[in-house]
Protein backbone atom coordinates (compact mmCIF):
# COMPACT_ATOMS: atom_id res chain seq x y z
CA UNK A 1 0.00 0.00 0.00
CA UNK A 2 0.95 2.95 -0.92
CA UNK A 3 -0.37 6.37 0.86
CA UNK A 4 0.29 10.28 1.82
CA UNK A 5 -0.16 9.32 5.38
CA UNK A 6 1.63 9.44 8.49
CA UNK A 7 -0.13 6.32 10.53
CA UNK A 8 -3.38 4.82 9.96
CA UNK A 9 -5.00 5.47 13.59
CA UNK A 10 -5.22 9.93 12.93
CA UNK A 11 -6.50 10.00 9.29
CA UNK A 12 -10.01 11.08 10.37
CA UNK A 13 -8.03 13.81 12.53
CA UNK A 14 -5.24 14.80 10.64
CA UNK A 15 -8.22 15.13 7.82
CA UNK A 16 -10.59 17.41 9.51
CA UNK A 17 -7.84 19.54 11.11
CA UNK A 18 -6.81 20.19 7.80
CA UNK A 19 -9.93 21.10 5.87
CA UNK A 20 -10.43 23.56 8.96
CA UNK A 21 -6.94 24.89 7.83
CA UNK A 22 -8.34 25.29 4.60
CA UNK A 23 -11.67 26.69 4.84
CA UNK A 24 -11.67 27.89 8.55
CA UNK A 25 -14.40 30.88 6.63
CA UNK A 26 -16.50 27.95 6.20
CA UNK A 27 -15.78 25.80 8.68
CA UNK A 28 -15.13 25.08 12.59
CA UNK A 29 -14.35 21.78 14.61
CA UNK A 30 -16.12 20.86 17.75
CA UNK A 31 -13.30 20.65 20.20
CA UNK A 32 -12.57 16.96 20.65
CA UNK A 33 -15.38 15.68 18.24
CA UNK A 34 -15.04 14.62 14.47
CA UNK A 35 -17.46 17.02 13.79
CA UNK A 36 -17.39 19.76 11.55
CA UNK A 37 -20.04 23.30 11.76
CA UNK A 38 -20.68 26.55 9.90
CA UNK A 39 -17.99 28.69 11.46
CA UNK A 40 -20.87 31.55 11.42
CA UNK A 41 -23.12 29.42 13.51
CA UNK A 42 -26.75 28.38 12.04
CA UNK A 43 -28.73 30.67 14.06
CA UNK A 44 -32.81 30.98 13.16
CA UNK A 45 -33.10 28.79 10.21
CA UNK A 46 -33.56 24.72 9.93
CA UNK A 47 -30.32 22.96 10.13
CA UNK A 48 -29.34 20.08 7.72
CA UNK A 49 -27.08 17.46 9.72
CA UNK A 50 -25.68 14.54 7.77
CA UNK A 51 -22.36 12.19 8.16
CA UNK A 52 -21.37 9.15 7.65
CA UNK A 53 -17.91 6.81 7.28
CA UNK A 54 -14.74 9.00 6.46
CA UNK A 55 -13.25 8.41 2.30
CA UNK A 56 -16.25 9.92 1.12
CA UNK A 57 -14.69 13.41 0.81
CA UNK A 58 -15.79 15.77 0.16
CA UNK A 59 -19.37 14.25 1.61
CA UNK A 60 -19.80 15.48 3.78
CA UNK A 61 -17.88 18.16 5.80
CA UNK A 62 -17.30 19.87 2.35
CA UNK A 63 -20.77 20.53 1.98
CA UNK A 64 -21.18 22.62 5.00
CA UNK A 65 -21.96 26.27 4.53
CA UNK A 66 -24.51 28.83 3.24
CA UNK A 67 -27.11 26.91 1.25
CA UNK A 68 -26.09 23.37 2.05
CA UNK A 69 -25.34 21.69 5.24
CA UNK A 70 -25.25 22.67 8.96
CA UNK A 71 -23.12 20.22 10.41
CA UNK A 72 -21.12 17.31 9.24
CA UNK A 73 -19.57 14.26 11.45
CA UNK A 74 -17.11 12.07 10.06
CA UNK A 75 -16.84 8.52 11.40
CA UNK A 76 -13.81 6.58 10.96
CA UNK A 77 -13.16 5.62 7.40
CA UNK A 78 -16.05 3.64 5.55
CA UNK A 79 -17.62 3.40 9.22
CA UNK A 80 -20.88 4.70 10.39
CA UNK A 81 -19.95 7.53 13.07
CA UNK A 82 -21.22 7.43 16.63
CA UNK A 83 -24.42 8.90 18.45
CA UNK A 84 -22.18 10.58 21.07
CA UNK A 85 -20.50 12.27 17.85
CA UNK A 86 -23.84 12.77 16.47
CA UNK A 87 -25.40 14.28 19.30
CA UNK A 88 -22.93 16.52 19.40
CA UNK A 89 -23.08 17.72 15.70
CA UNK A 90 -27.01 18.06 16.22
CA UNK A 91 -26.80 20.37 19.57
CA UNK A 92 -23.72 22.31 17.69
CA UNK A 93 -25.57 22.88 14.42
CA UNK A 94 -29.15 23.79 15.88
CA UNK A 95 -30.45 27.25 15.16
CA UNK A 96 -33.61 26.79 17.26
CA UNK A 97 -35.62 25.33 14.50
CA UNK A 98 -35.13 21.99 14.75
CA UNK A 99 -32.51 19.76 12.66
CA UNK A 100 -33.18 17.55 9.97
CA UNK A 101 -30.80 14.39 9.44
CA UNK A 102 -29.72 13.08 6.40
CA UNK A 103 -29.06 9.50 6.45
CA UNK A 104 -27.32 7.62 3.77
CA UNK A 105 -29.32 4.36 3.76
CA UNK A 106 -27.09 1.87 5.74
CA UNK A 107 -27.90 0.03 9.01
CA UNK A 108 -25.21 0.95 10.83
CA UNK A 109 -26.03 4.95 10.07
CA UNK A 110 -29.32 4.65 10.69
CA UNK A 111 -28.96 3.04 14.29
CA UNK A 112 -26.47 5.48 15.14
CA UNK A 113 -27.76 8.39 13.69
CA UNK A 114 -31.84 7.03 15.06
CA UNK A 115 -30.20 6.95 18.87
CA UNK A 116 -28.44 10.50 18.68
CA UNK A 117 -31.87 11.89 17.43
CA UNK A 118 -33.39 10.14 20.57
CA UNK A 119 -30.65 11.97 22.72
CA UNK A 120 -31.23 14.77 20.88
CA UNK A 121 -34.90 15.09 21.26
CA UNK A 122 -34.78 14.04 25.26
CA UNK A 123 -33.18 17.60 25.63
CA UNK A 124 -35.68 19.26 23.80
CA UNK A 125 -34.35 19.60 20.48
CA UNK A 126 -36.76 19.17 17.40
CA UNK A 127 -35.24 16.40 15.40
CA UNK A 128 -36.57 14.81 11.85
CA UNK A 129 -34.84 12.86 9.42
CA UNK A 130 -34.60 11.43 5.87
CA UNK A 131 -32.88 8.52 4.47
CA UNK A 132 -31.60 8.55 0.82
CA UNK A 133 -31.43 5.25 -1.03
CA UNK A 134 -30.76 6.21 -4.58
CA UNK A 135 -28.59 3.28 -5.64
CA UNK A 136 -30.44 0.95 -8.33
CA UNK A 137 -28.13 -1.39 -8.38
CA UNK A 138 -29.38 -3.16 -5.21
CA UNK A 139 -33.01 -4.17 -5.26
CA UNK A 140 -35.09 -2.63 -2.93
CA UNK A 141 -36.87 -5.66 -1.09
CA UNK A 142 -37.83 -6.61 2.35
CA UNK A 143 -35.38 -9.28 1.32
CA UNK A 144 -32.14 -7.04 2.11
CA UNK A 145 -31.22 -3.85 4.07
CA UNK A 146 -32.92 -1.67 1.31
CA UNK A 147 -31.39 0.43 -1.30
CA UNK A 148 -28.03 2.00 -0.41
CA UNK A 149 -27.88 6.32 -0.08
CA UNK A 150 -25.13 6.76 -2.70
CA UNK A 151 -23.95 10.21 -4.97
CA UNK A 152 -28.02 11.66 -5.40
CA UNK A 153 -27.42 12.58 -1.19
CA UNK A 154 -25.50 15.70 -2.24
CA UNK A 155 -29.03 16.85 -4.29
CA UNK A 156 -30.39 16.57 -1.24
CA UNK A 157 -28.08 18.53 0.85
CA UNK A 158 -28.31 20.98 -2.46
CA UNK A 159 -32.14 21.67 -2.33
CA UNK A 160 -33.36 21.18 1.46
CA UNK A 161 -30.49 23.11 2.63
CA UNK A 162 -31.50 25.89 -0.04
CA UNK A 163 -35.25 25.09 1.42
CA UNK A 164 -33.64 25.88 4.95
CA UNK A 165 -31.76 28.73 3.78
CA UNK A 166 -34.92 29.99 2.50
CA UNK A 167 -36.52 29.93 5.87
CA UNK A 168 -38.35 26.50 5.53
CA UNK A 169 -39.86 25.23 8.48
CA UNK A 170 -38.94 21.78 9.84
CA UNK A 171 -41.66 19.79 7.91
CA UNK A 172 -41.61 21.40 4.70
CA UNK A 173 -37.43 21.20 4.60
CA UNK A 174 -38.22 17.22 5.30
CA UNK A 175 -40.69 17.90 2.00
CA UNK A 176 -38.38 18.87 -0.14
CA UNK A 177 -35.36 16.06 1.07
CA UNK A 178 -38.25 13.17 0.49
CA UNK A 179 -39.37 14.81 -2.56
CA UNK A 180 -35.64 15.19 -3.93
CA UNK A 181 -35.02 11.55 -2.52
CA UNK A 182 -38.36 10.42 -4.68
CA UNK A 183 -36.85 11.99 -7.68
CA UNK A 184 -33.16 10.59 -7.46
CA UNK A 185 -31.84 7.70 -8.84
CA UNK A 186 -27.92 6.40 -9.53
CA UNK A 187 -25.66 3.67 -10.62
CA UNK A 188 -22.23 3.49 -9.91
CA UNK A 189 -19.32 1.38 -11.42
CA UNK A 190 -15.41 0.44 -10.65
CA UNK A 191 -12.44 -0.13 -12.72
CA UNK A 192 -10.40 -1.00 -9.90
CA UNK A 193 -11.14 -1.08 -6.22
CA UNK A 194 -10.35 1.25 -3.16
CA UNK A 195 -7.68 0.26 -0.27
CA UNK A 196 -8.88 1.25 3.10
CA UNK A 197 -5.66 2.27 4.74
CA UNK A 198 -6.89 0.05 7.92
CA UNK A 199 -6.60 -2.81 5.58
CA UNK A 200 -3.95 -2.17 3.68
CA UNK A 201 -5.04 -3.80 0.87
CA UNK A 202 -7.65 -3.50 -2.02
CA UNK A 203 -11.30 -4.31 -0.96
CA UNK A 204 -11.59 -6.42 -3.98
CA UNK A 205 -9.57 -8.06 -6.26
CA UNK A 206 -10.45 -6.67 -10.68
CA UNK A 207 -8.43 -8.84 -13.32
CA UNK A 208 -6.56 -6.06 -15.69
CA UNK A 209 -9.68 -6.27 -18.00
CA UNK A 210 -12.29 -6.12 -15.34
CA UNK A 211 -14.91 -4.11 -14.28
CA UNK A 212 -17.57 -4.14 -11.47
CA UNK A 213 -20.58 -2.77 -12.61
CA UNK A 214 -23.55 -1.44 -9.45
CA UNK A 215 -20.61 -1.23 -7.20
CA UNK A 216 -20.94 0.84 -3.77
CA UNK A 217 -19.08 3.74 -2.52
CA UNK A 218 -17.70 1.26 -0.06
CA UNK A 219 -16.18 -1.58 -2.55
CA UNK A 220 -19.37 -3.55 -2.14
CA UNK A 221 -19.95 -5.78 -4.70
CA UNK A 222 -22.10 -4.55 -7.47
CA UNK A 223 -24.25 -6.08 -9.96
CA UNK A 224 -22.07 -7.94 -12.07
CA UNK A 225 -18.31 -7.80 -12.77
CA UNK A 226 -17.31 -8.42 -16.79
CA UNK A 227 -15.03 -7.52 -19.32
CA UNK A 228 -14.56 -3.67 -19.34
CA UNK A 229 -15.96 -1.70 -23.11
CA UNK A 230 -15.90 1.52 -24.23
CA UNK A 231 -17.07 4.46 -21.38
CA UNK A 232 -20.06 5.00 -23.84
CA UNK A 233 -20.91 1.06 -23.64
CA UNK A 234 -20.12 1.20 -19.73
CA UNK A 235 -22.85 4.46 -19.52
CA UNK A 236 -25.40 3.12 -21.72
CA UNK A 237 -25.39 -0.10 -18.61
CA UNK A 238 -25.80 2.35 -15.91
CA UNK A 239 -28.17 4.29 -17.39
CA UNK A 240 -30.57 1.57 -18.51
CA UNK A 241 -30.29 0.38 -14.91
CA UNK A 242 -31.50 4.18 -13.90
CA UNK A 243 -34.20 4.93 -16.64
CA UNK A 244 -35.50 0.98 -16.02
CA UNK A 245 -37.02 2.93 -12.52
CA UNK A 246 -39.55 4.81 -14.64
CA UNK A 247 -38.85 7.77 -13.38
CA UNK A 248 -37.35 9.59 -16.20
CA UNK A 249 -39.75 10.22 -19.71
CA UNK A 250 -39.67 11.87 -22.87
CA UNK A 251 -40.22 15.38 -22.53
CA UNK A 252 -38.99 15.62 -18.60
CA UNK A 253 -36.06 17.78 -16.93
CA UNK A 254 -33.25 16.64 -15.48
CA UNK A 255 -30.29 17.42 -13.28
CA UNK A 256 -27.48 15.02 -13.58
CA UNK A 257 -24.29 14.36 -11.87
CA UNK A 258 -21.26 12.14 -13.12
CA UNK A 259 -19.31 11.95 -9.89
CA UNK A 260 -15.98 10.33 -9.73
CA UNK A 261 -14.98 7.73 -7.39
CA UNK A 262 -11.77 9.39 -6.31
CA UNK A 263 -9.34 7.96 -8.56
CA UNK A 264 -10.72 8.63 -12.30
CA UNK A 265 -9.37 11.73 -14.13
CA UNK A 266 -12.07 14.31 -14.51
CA UNK A 267 -11.22 13.93 -18.56
CA UNK A 268 -12.52 10.88 -18.42
CA UNK A 269 -15.82 11.87 -16.15
CA UNK A 270 -16.23 14.45 -19.49
CA UNK A 271 -16.00 11.60 -21.78
CA UNK A 272 -18.23 10.01 -19.79
CA UNK A 273 -20.98 12.74 -19.65
CA UNK A 274 -20.48 13.87 -23.42
CA UNK A 275 -22.09 10.02 -23.99
CA UNK A 276 -24.73 10.55 -21.32
CA UNK A 277 -25.86 14.22 -22.11
CA UNK A 278 -26.54 12.18 -25.99
CA UNK A 279 -28.38 9.91 -24.41
CA UNK A 280 -30.69 11.97 -22.60
CA UNK A 281 -30.77 14.13 -25.56
CA UNK A 282 -32.05 11.06 -28.10
CA UNK A 283 -35.00 10.10 -25.16
CA UNK A 284 -36.03 13.80 -25.12
CA UNK A 285 -35.34 14.68 -21.44
CA UNK A 286 -33.76 17.71 -21.18
CA UNK A 287 -30.84 18.30 -19.11
CA UNK A 288 -31.36 21.58 -16.52
CA UNK A 289 -28.27 21.44 -14.80
CA UNK A 290 -24.95 18.84 -15.14
CA UNK A 291 -22.69 18.36 -12.49
CA UNK A 292 -19.15 16.76 -12.99
CA UNK A 293 -16.31 15.90 -10.06
CA UNK A 294 -15.24 14.20 -7.41
CA UNK A 295 -18.63 14.87 -4.67
CA UNK A 296 -19.52 11.18 -3.12
CA UNK A 297 -15.89 9.53 -3.47
CA UNK A 298 -14.51 6.35 -2.25
CA UNK A 299 -11.22 6.76 -1.13
CA UNK A 300 -8.85 6.04 -4.36
CA UNK A 301 -11.69 3.66 -6.28
CA UNK A 302 -11.74 4.33 -10.03
CA UNK A 303 -15.13 4.76 -11.54
CA UNK A 304 -17.98 6.83 -11.20
CA UNK A 305 -21.58 6.98 -10.84
CA UNK A 306 -24.23 8.23 -12.67
CA UNK A 307 -27.17 10.02 -11.29
CA UNK A 308 -30.54 11.74 -12.43
CA UNK A 309 -32.35 13.90 -11.20
CA UNK A 310 -35.72 15.08 -12.39
CA UNK A 311 -36.97 18.37 -11.19
CA UNK A 312 -39.63 20.77 -11.63
CA UNK A 313 -39.93 24.10 -11.65
CA UNK A 314 -40.31 23.98 -7.51
CA UNK A 315 -36.85 21.44 -7.28
CA UNK A 316 -35.47 23.71 -10.20
CA UNK A 317 -35.91 26.86 -7.69
CA UNK A 318 -33.83 24.73 -5.10
CA UNK A 319 -31.21 23.69 -7.62
CA UNK A 320 -30.41 27.04 -8.88
CA UNK A 321 -30.17 28.81 -5.13
CA UNK A 322 -27.53 30.44 -4.31
CA UNK A 323 -24.55 28.04 -2.43
CA UNK A 324 -21.04 28.61 -0.50
CA UNK A 325 -19.69 26.02 0.67
CA UNK A 326 -16.23 24.49 0.66
CA UNK A 327 -16.95 21.93 -2.06
CA UNK A 328 -19.96 23.30 -3.85
CA UNK A 329 -19.81 27.01 -4.71
CA UNK A 330 -22.84 28.53 -7.10
CA UNK A 331 -23.59 32.48 -7.07
CA UNK B 1 -17.55 -8.62 43.07
CA UNK B 2 -17.56 -5.56 41.59
CA UNK B 3 -13.69 -6.40 41.19
CA UNK B 4 -14.94 -10.00 39.33
CA UNK B 5 -17.32 -7.97 37.11
CA UNK B 6 -14.20 -6.11 36.05
CA UNK B 7 -12.13 -9.11 35.40
CA UNK B 8 -14.50 -10.97 33.63
CA UNK B 9 -15.42 -7.96 30.59
CA UNK B 10 -11.62 -7.47 30.46
CA UNK B 11 -11.34 -11.25 29.42
CA UNK B 12 -14.08 -10.82 27.40
CA UNK B 13 -12.08 -7.52 25.71
CA UNK B 14 -9.61 -9.77 25.31
CA UNK B 15 -10.87 -12.55 23.44
CA UNK B 16 -12.36 -9.77 20.79
CA UNK B 17 -8.93 -8.24 21.05
CA UNK B 18 -7.05 -11.34 19.95
CA UNK B 19 -9.76 -12.45 17.23
CA UNK B 20 -9.71 -9.06 15.80
CA UNK B 21 -8.31 -10.13 12.47
CA UNK B 22 -10.35 -13.75 12.17
CA UNK B 23 -13.59 -11.57 13.16
CA UNK B 24 -12.61 -8.96 10.40
CA UNK B 25 -11.73 -11.55 7.67
CA UNK B 26 -14.81 -13.06 8.35
CA UNK B 27 -16.78 -9.50 7.45
CA UNK B 28 -14.13 -9.06 4.57
CA UNK B 29 -16.18 -12.18 2.76
CA UNK B 30 -19.80 -11.15 3.37
CA UNK B 31 -19.46 -7.45 4.41
CA UNK B 32 -17.09 -4.26 4.65
CA UNK B 33 -14.11 -6.04 6.67
CA UNK B 34 -13.99 -3.96 9.48
CA UNK B 35 -16.22 -6.09 12.42
CA UNK B 36 -13.05 -7.17 14.41
CA UNK B 37 -11.66 -3.80 13.46
CA UNK B 38 -14.32 -2.18 15.17
CA UNK B 39 -15.27 -4.66 17.90
CA UNK B 40 -11.23 -4.40 19.13
CA UNK B 41 -11.04 -0.78 19.23
CA UNK B 42 -14.42 -0.75 21.38
CA UNK B 43 -13.14 -2.96 23.92
CA UNK B 44 -9.34 -1.28 24.12
CA UNK B 45 -11.51 1.25 25.29
CA UNK B 46 -13.70 -0.32 27.80
CA UNK B 47 -10.56 -2.07 29.34
CA UNK B 48 -8.82 1.13 29.61
CA UNK B 49 -12.19 2.70 31.24
CA UNK B 50 -13.76 0.19 33.41
CA UNK B 51 -12.38 -0.09 36.72
CA UNK B 52 -12.23 -2.05 39.82
CA UNK B 53 -13.97 1.16 41.50
CA UNK B 54 -17.16 0.80 40.22
CA UNK B 55 -19.53 0.66 42.38
CA UNK B 56 -21.87 -2.41 41.17
CA UNK B 57 -22.50 -4.89 38.10
CA UNK B 58 -24.98 -2.79 36.58
CA UNK B 59 -22.55 0.48 36.69
CA UNK B 60 -19.65 -1.56 35.03
CA UNK B 61 -21.91 -3.08 32.42
CA UNK B 62 -23.84 0.45 31.61
CA UNK B 63 -20.08 2.06 31.35
CA UNK B 64 -19.01 -1.20 29.24
CA UNK B 65 -22.11 -0.32 27.06
CA UNK B 66 -21.48 3.35 27.06
CA UNK B 67 -18.32 2.69 25.87
CA UNK B 68 -18.76 0.72 22.97
CA UNK B 69 -21.87 2.99 21.53
CA UNK B 70 -19.05 5.75 21.49
CA UNK B 71 -16.22 4.09 19.86
CA UNK B 72 -17.63 0.80 18.02
CA UNK B 73 -19.59 2.21 15.29
CA UNK B 74 -21.06 1.08 12.48
CA UNK B 75 -24.43 -1.11 13.32
CA UNK B 76 -22.04 -3.46 15.85
CA UNK B 77 -21.40 -0.22 18.63
CA UNK B 78 -25.32 0.04 18.57
CA UNK B 79 -26.33 -2.99 18.63
CA UNK B 80 -23.59 -4.66 21.61
CA UNK B 81 -23.84 -0.81 22.93
CA UNK B 82 -27.57 -1.45 23.87
CA UNK B 83 -27.43 -4.96 25.05
CA UNK B 84 -24.87 -3.90 27.53
CA UNK B 85 -26.73 -1.35 28.81
CA UNK B 86 -30.00 -2.97 28.77
CA UNK B 87 -28.18 -6.38 30.80
CA UNK B 88 -27.37 -3.13 33.35
CA UNK B 89 -30.59 -2.33 34.01
CA UNK B 90 -30.88 -6.06 35.48
CA UNK B 91 -27.96 -5.55 37.83
CA UNK B 92 -28.25 -2.34 38.63
CA UNK B 93 -26.55 -2.20 42.42
CA UNK B 94 -26.25 -5.70 42.22
CA UNK B 95 -22.96 -7.15 43.44
CA UNK B 96 -23.28 -10.95 42.52
CA UNK B 97 -25.21 -13.07 39.60
CA UNK B 98 -28.06 -15.56 40.19
CA UNK B 99 -29.32 -17.80 37.09
CA UNK B 100 -32.20 -15.57 37.45
CA UNK B 101 -30.57 -12.70 36.79
CA UNK B 102 -28.25 -13.91 34.12
CA UNK B 103 -31.44 -15.47 32.41
CA UNK B 104 -33.60 -11.57 32.91
CA UNK B 105 -30.11 -9.69 31.49
CA UNK B 106 -29.90 -11.69 28.39
CA UNK B 107 -33.61 -11.65 27.52
CA UNK B 108 -33.02 -8.06 28.21
CA UNK B 109 -29.85 -7.38 26.05
CA UNK B 110 -32.18 -10.00 22.81
CA UNK B 111 -34.86 -7.37 23.34
CA UNK B 112 -32.61 -4.35 23.21
CA UNK B 113 -30.84 -5.66 19.98
CA UNK B 114 -33.81 -6.87 18.56
CA UNK B 115 -35.62 -3.62 18.40
CA UNK B 116 -32.51 -1.54 17.83
CA UNK B 117 -31.45 -3.79 14.71
CA UNK B 118 -35.29 -4.56 13.80
CA UNK B 119 -33.92 -8.50 13.31
CA UNK B 120 -35.59 -11.60 13.77
CA UNK B 121 -34.11 -15.16 14.04
CA UNK B 122 -32.73 -16.57 10.53
CA UNK B 123 -31.56 -13.56 9.54
CA UNK B 124 -27.76 -13.92 9.68
CA UNK B 125 -27.16 -11.61 12.40
CA UNK B 126 -25.79 -12.75 16.06
CA UNK B 127 -29.53 -13.32 16.83
CA UNK B 128 -29.22 -16.48 15.19
CA UNK B 129 -26.66 -17.23 18.17
CA UNK B 130 -28.10 -15.68 20.80
CA UNK B 131 -32.01 -16.73 20.52
CA UNK B 132 -31.13 -20.37 20.84
CA UNK B 133 -28.35 -19.54 23.28
CA UNK B 134 -31.72 -18.15 25.55
CA UNK B 135 -33.40 -20.87 24.72
CA UNK B 136 -30.90 -23.31 25.79
CA UNK B 137 -30.04 -21.46 28.99
CA UNK B 138 -33.75 -21.11 30.04
CA UNK B 139 -34.37 -24.81 30.15
CA UNK B 140 -31.17 -25.37 31.95
CA UNK B 141 -31.97 -23.15 34.74
CA UNK B 142 -35.58 -23.84 34.81
CA UNK B 143 -34.75 -27.67 35.16
CA UNK B 144 -32.57 -26.96 37.99
CA UNK B 145 -29.42 -26.05 36.23
CA UNK B 146 -26.79 -23.93 37.79
CA UNK B 147 -25.74 -20.93 36.05
CA UNK B 148 -22.69 -22.34 34.75
CA UNK B 149 -25.13 -25.55 33.55
CA UNK B 150 -27.18 -22.75 31.49
CA UNK B 151 -24.33 -21.72 30.31
CA UNK B 152 -22.79 -24.83 28.76
CA UNK B 153 -25.79 -25.16 26.75
CA UNK B 154 -26.24 -21.57 25.91
CA UNK B 155 -22.65 -21.69 24.32
CA UNK B 156 -23.30 -25.07 22.76
CA UNK B 157 -26.47 -24.16 21.18
CA UNK B 158 -24.65 -20.34 20.22
CA UNK B 159 -22.03 -22.50 17.92
CA UNK B 160 -24.76 -24.22 16.35
CA UNK B 161 -26.40 -20.99 15.35
CA UNK B 162 -23.09 -20.00 14.10
CA UNK B 163 -23.27 -23.58 12.15
CA UNK B 164 -27.18 -22.16 10.97
CA UNK B 165 -25.77 -18.91 9.75
CA UNK B 166 -23.63 -20.86 6.57
CA UNK B 167 -26.75 -22.32 5.40
CA UNK B 168 -28.71 -19.03 4.77
CA UNK B 169 -28.41 -15.70 3.26
CA UNK B 170 -28.60 -12.55 4.70
CA UNK B 171 -31.44 -10.30 4.87
CA UNK B 172 -30.16 -8.01 7.14
CA UNK B 173 -26.86 -5.77 7.36
CA UNK B 174 -24.72 -5.05 4.73
CA UNK B 175 -24.16 -9.18 3.41
CA UNK B 176 -27.98 -8.84 2.41
CA UNK B 177 -26.72 -7.17 -0.94
CA UNK B 178 -24.77 -10.55 -1.25
CA UNK B 179 -28.44 -12.37 -1.62
CA UNK B 180 -27.01 -15.79 -2.02
CA UNK B 181 -23.98 -15.52 -2.43
CA UNK B 182 -23.59 -14.84 1.40
CA UNK B 183 -24.75 -18.31 2.06
CA UNK B 184 -21.43 -20.83 3.23
CA UNK B 185 -20.21 -17.69 5.67
CA UNK B 186 -20.55 -17.61 9.29
CA UNK B 187 -21.80 -14.50 10.44
CA UNK B 188 -19.13 -12.76 11.52
CA UNK B 189 -21.50 -11.05 14.69
CA UNK B 190 -22.98 -14.49 15.61
CA UNK B 191 -19.53 -15.37 16.02
CA UNK B 192 -18.27 -12.16 18.55
CA UNK B 193 -21.66 -13.07 20.16
CA UNK B 194 -20.91 -16.59 20.91
CA UNK B 195 -17.38 -15.97 21.60
CA UNK B 196 -18.63 -13.44 24.34
CA UNK B 197 -20.87 -16.02 26.13
CA UNK B 198 -18.03 -18.85 25.86
CA UNK B 199 -15.73 -16.12 27.78
CA UNK B 200 -18.16 -15.46 30.32
CA UNK B 201 -19.16 -19.13 30.72
CA UNK B 202 -14.86 -19.96 31.17
CA UNK B 203 -14.80 -17.26 33.32
CA UNK B 204 -17.75 -18.37 35.89
CA UNK B 205 -16.04 -21.79 35.63
CA UNK B 206 -12.39 -20.37 36.54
Amino acid sequence: MKKLINGVDNIVDEMLDGMIAAYPKYLKRLDGFDVVVRAGGSDGKVALVSGGGSGHEPAHGGFVGKGMLDGAIAGAVFTSPTPDQIFEAIKAANGGKGVLLVIKNYTGDVMNFEMAADMARDEGIEVDQVITADDVAVENSTWTTGRRGIAGTIFVHKLAGACAEAGGDLAEVKRIAEKVIANVRSMGMAVDACTVPAAGKPSFDLAEDEIEIGIGIHGEPGVNREKIGSVNDIADKLLAKIFAEGIYNAGDEVAVMVNGMGGTPLMELFVANKHISEVLAGKNINVYKTLVGNYMTSLDMEGFSITLLKVDDELKKFLDAPADTPAFVQV
Amino acid sequence: MSTRVYDCLKAIGEKIIENKDFLTELDREIGDADHGVNMARGFQSVIEKVSQDDPDIGAALKKTGMTLLSTVGGASGPLYGTAYMEAAKVFADKQTVTAEDFKAALEAAIAGIQKRGKAEKGEKTMLDSLLPALDAYSEKIAAGGSIVDGLDAACAAAREGIEFTKTIAATKGRASYLGDRSIGHQDPGATSATMTLEVIRDFLKG
